[in-house]
């Protein structure tokens, strides 16, 4: 990864700073983002205070990476969030809010990523998806939706950006111990666990592992594909 | 942005359109062709195909950005809704740039 510039959204906590350290790490200049400054810092990292659903500032801060950096090779969408509820007490503004992060978002910076990486015809865009997709799991109804655009616009996308080198793919992990699951009662993270072939719960490394995979060079021939973590 | 339309004449966005153009149609490999003002990018005399199109509008967007601090989107609903699209030709696609200029100054 050395000399490669790496944007990653939502970098403050979580799986999205562990991504940051990781790519620092390996060489990478990583460009970070996300709504509220880190308490953190990092050598060979930049960081923007963007909502990923504001046009205007996702502009913004990719016009600003290609001005600092000239180029960018990876796009790790990580920004997104959840809301466990059952449909009939979801309210609508919640819907609005989940698919405003967890889709307009990717597609915001998708677009605007790939006109940049264009130009030098290469890039690897990395989504992420969930196991309440194909695990149908209660309670996510929205959030799996959600995640479910995810994948059928970045499978299209990967059709639509391949004559410009560039890939587009899907890591969908398991639960992991982080925000995103906080308010998940016990039980039901360990219903989930049970239901995979391999009965634990996601680490970060099992994520980067995935990712690494998507966005080295040699991986120009795989393209529009979901793997899922934990043997769903 | 004051700087950008004091600068920023038409010929100048007419010579970036056809550099974008010139490099579309190289990575194409189509027959050579050397476009002017009023060389075709949609309907049936276009030198492009819809990818190429879609290609062009990028480049002209990206370098508008990179040579004159000028961030446009050329694709926006306005430009999808014209009866007369500003996709049309060099000219057509240069106007309306500086249309769009003009608006951010």
């Amino acid at each position: 990864m050395e000399g490669s510039v790496v944007l990653i959204t939502g970098t403050r906590k979580g799986i999205g700073r562990y991504l940051a350290e990781h790519y620092v790490q390996r060489g990478a200049q990583v460009v970070g983002c996300s709504r509220s400054a880190p308490e953190w810092t990092l050598t060979n990292y930049t960081h923007f205070e963007t909502d990923v659903t504001d046009e205007a500032a996702v502009r913004k801060m990719v016009a600003a990476v290609g001005k600092q950096f000239g180029r960018l090779d990876v796009l790790i969408n990580n920004a997104g969030i959840a809301s466990m509820n059952h449909v009939l007490l979801t309210p609508a503004a919640t819907a609005e809010r989940i698919f405003a992060t967890n889709f307009q978002g990717v597609f915001l910076l998708c677009r605007e990523a790939a006109k940049l990486m264009q130009r030098r015809r290469y890039g690897r865009i990395v989504n992420i998806g969930t196991v309440a997709l194909p695990l149908h799991l209660e309670g996510e109804a929205i959030y799996a939706a959600s995640k479910s655009a995810v994948v059928a616009f970045t499978q299209i996308l990967a059709r639509e950006v391949a004559s410009y080198g560039i890939t587009a793919n899907v890591v969908a992990p398991t639960p992991i111990e982080t925000d995103l699951i906080r308010n998940v009662p016990q039980e039901k993270i360990a219903a989930i666990i049970e239901r995979l072939a391999i009965k634990r719960l996601g680490r970060f490394e099992d994520v980067a592992n995935v990712i690494d995979f998507f966005v080295r060079p040699e991986s120009d021939y795989v393209t529009g594909q979901v793997i899922t973590l934990g043997g769903v | 942005m004051e700087t950008v339309t004091q600068t920023l004449d038409r010929q100048v966005v007419v010579n970036l359109i056809l550099a974008a153009l010139q490099d579309v149609l190289a990575s194409m490999a189509d027959e050579v062709v050397t476009p002017d003002e009023n060389t075709r990018l949609i309907g049936r005399s276009a030198v492009l195909d819809s990818m190429g199109l879609v290609t062009l509008i990028v480049e002209v967007e990206q370098r508008l950005e990179a040579d004159h601090d000028l961030v446009v989107v050329l694709a926006d609903d306005r430009a999808m809704s014209q009866t007369r699209s500003p996709f049309l030709s060099v000219g057509t696609l240069a106007d309306y740039v500086m249309q769009l200029a003009a608006e951010q100054g």
